[in-house]
């Protein structure tokens, strides 16, 4: 098996934040921690792009290579996750990571930043699978269950891919050989009708 | 036999230059995904402990729940 990896398709991606809101339901994570989001360019414009974002799994994790306590670990199958008790809350992964994936719950009177808390894959944490200490650090365990991430396998228009990344590849390939370019993305030819659809383009004319 | 007293000498004065590892061990000790959960939520069709059997289970899924293709063409 190649490692675990998720792909965000950003024609697909409607900005619904249904994968927010699953990763939040499926692993109660607190108020103020988002493990997913869904960030637009050019919001509001015509063209606009959105994509779900959380933690990409780095095959070579400049949070890993940051912390000063080695909290980090990277389990077989290429899935970046990290152990809470060891974790000393510096927050040096949060300005590694190019992806805003590690969150600090901010719980007290003053705010105390607590543990660092990220996007798991669905994979846990060091306790016992699918425990009760697991589930209360990190979240469930889905890998374990022989699922894919929640909020992959929910998003409503598979924007949001995730597994093993060979798979994924080329799922996401035979998409974009699929759907063309321009306005056959969207799928008009099929919709409506057209001659053009599906067609290899006249030499010289414009796409 | 004076060479052997300066050796054992030596040692015992060296002793302390000794240094153990200081690297903190992390937390390496996760099991693997496919050996399963004890819960009711396991997916069926594959085995808990066959990592073939929990690779081509996962595999299938992607392909079934992610791949539309599969379905509509």
């Amino acid at each position: 098996m190649a490692r675990m990896k998720f792909v965000s398709d950003a024609e697909r991606c409607i900005e619904c934040n249904g994968c927010v809101t699953a990763c939040k339901n499926e692993h109660e994570v607190p108020w103020g921690v988002n493990r997913r989001r869904v960030v637009t360019l050019n919001d509001g414009v015509p063209g606009e792009k959105s994509i779900s974002v959380a933690c990409m799994h780095c095959s070579d994790a400049p949070c890993m290579a940051v912390c000063p306590v080695n909290c980090f670990y990277r389990t077989e199958e290429g899935v970046v996750l990290h152990d809470k008790d060891v974790c000393i809350g510096c927050g040096y992964c949060s300005y590694a990571c190019p992806f805003g994936a590690p969150q600090f719950p901010s719980q007290g009177t003053f705010g105390v930043r607590g543990k660092m808390d990220k996007c798991t894959f669905c994979a846990g944490g060091p306790e016992a699978n699918g425990s009760q200490a697991e589930f209360e650090k990190y979240g469930r365990n889905r890998l374990a269950e022989g699922k894919l991430p929640a909020c992959a396998e929910q998003c409503s228009t598979k924007a949001l891919i995730a597994g093993d990344g060979d798979v994924v590849a080329d799922i996401f390939r035979n998409r974009v050989v699929q759907r063309g370019k321009g306005a056959e993305v969207w799928g008009w030819g099929t919709a409506y009708g057209s001659r053009q659809a599906g067609q290899p383009p006249v030499a010289g004319a414009k796409s | 036999m004076m060479r052997l007293l300066c050796t054992l000498a030596a040692l015992a004065a060296l002793a302390a230059c000794g240094d153990k590892p200081q690297t903190l061990a992390g937390s390496k000790r996760d099991a693997p995904a496919f050996e399963g959960t004890t819960n009711p939520f396991n997916a069926p069709g594959w085995k808990a402990g066959d990592k073939n059997a929990w690779e081509q289970q996962l595999k299938s899924r992607t392909q079934q729940g992610q791949n539309e293709y599969t379905r509509v063409n």
